[in-house]
């Protein structure tokens, strides 16, 4: 089973049926698989925050959302992820592409992966860093662990974990 | 008329549906004027009532209106194209266009000068925009309301502010309170 298919297979199993994303090269496979999946309304959207607040109404509606997006977006996330997902106290699993570590061949990627861990710790936001494969097996865990506190909580995914996907 | 005579206008059609008002002295209004378990004050967050009265509207029936202001949707042009293309019949979004940015003081906006909203949301593909006076606002609410189309209203008025208070209610009562009552 690809990891595609698993994350899809995770969050339909939590009842998750609202996902947004912007999209990046590593996460091109997962965000094909959401369009096969009946279960979850996918929204693009254009910015980041603007998905934050997409899947906060959704929330307010009585569904569980997940936002896809790629770490460099953490910078312009900030303040929707403070004011409105903390300060509301709502759940959000986002499953973040985590460029710019081993194997990246872009340098500017770098610079914001070098800041990636010390913003998501400063902001208080539970991380889970997928480096192997198998790490994919906590996925269904993290999911529960975000419903069950009401935070939002980060799955870093980079480039060794997507190696071969 | 100001952004609270139109407030005070439009509350009492307000209530009988689910409310998300942007930050500042909108939500401070409408709190002050009718506040209600339907209504959702945004405390933080510059530009996100749009986005997140789309993405109520796109999980559930009930009818929403989400109040926002023509700074905000500055702020967040973005949300125009996910809006045209996830259609919601049950979304209204009424940007209430003072040309300015009434919480911080009145500062000019964009939208005060060369640029019209109502003529960006139709070239991102929103099919029913409409521009009215600050006069025509409720009967423009009213008519979005029973044509069951998701609508942008842009309604022009003037700039200025009356004094409100801050909301003290805490932000987890708010939500919750709504989250109620869009169950109910």
């Amino acid at each position: 089973m690809s990891v595609n298919t698993r994350f899809l297979d995770d969050f339909i199993a939590n009842d998750v049926s609202f996902i947004t994303s912007v999209p990046c090269k590593q996460l091109a496979g997962v965000i094909e698989e959401i369009e096969t999946r009946e279960e979850i309304y996918h929204i693009p959207c254009n910015k980041e925050d603007e998905g934050i607040g997409l899947c906060a109404g959704a929330f307010l509606g009585g569904k569980r959302s997940a936002i896809i997006m790629q770490n460099t977006a953490i910078g312009v996330s900030i303040n929707a992820l403070v004011t409105l997902t903390q300060f509301y106290r709502m759940p959000l699993p986002m499953l973040i592409s985590y460029r710019g570590e081993l194997g990246e061949p872009v340098a500017c990627q770098v610079e914001m992966a070098i800041h990636t861990k010390a913003l998501l710790d400063r902001l208080l936001i539970p991380t889970y860093h997928f480096h192997k494969e198998e790490d994919i097996e906590e996925f269904d865990a993290i999911l529960k662990h975000t419903f069950m506190c009401n935070k939002p909580v980060a799955i870093l995914t980079d480039a060794s974990f997507w190696k071969g996907n | 008329m100001i952004r609270s005579e139109i407030l005070y206008e439009i509350a009492p059609i307000l209530s009988d549906h689910l409310v998300i008002s942007n930050i500042g002295l909108p939500s401070q209004e409408l709190h002050l004027i009718d506040d209600q378990p339907t209504n959702f004050y945004m405390l933080g967050t510059m530009g996100l009532a749009s986005s997140i009265g789309l993405g109520l509207s796109l999980v559930q029936e009930k009818k929403v209106i989400a109040i926002d202001g023509d700074g905000a949707v500055l702020s967040n042009l973005g949300t125009l194209p996910t809006i045209a293309n996830n259609v919601a019949n049950n979304f209204i979004l009424i940007i209430i266009d003072n040309g300015s940015y009434g919480s911080t003081g009145d500062q000019p906006t964009y939208a005060g000068k060369k640029t019209s909203l109502a003529a960006i949301a139709k070239a991102c593909g929103c099919e029913n925009v409409i521009e009215c006076s600050a006069e025509q606002t409720s009967e423009t609410l009213k008519g979005a309301l029973a044509s069951n189309r998701m609508t942008i209203i842009v309604a022009k008025c003037e700039s200025g502010n009356v004094k409100v208070p801050v909301i003290t209610m805490d932000t987890v009562a708010i939500r919750d309170r709504f989250m109620n009552a869009v169950k109910t």
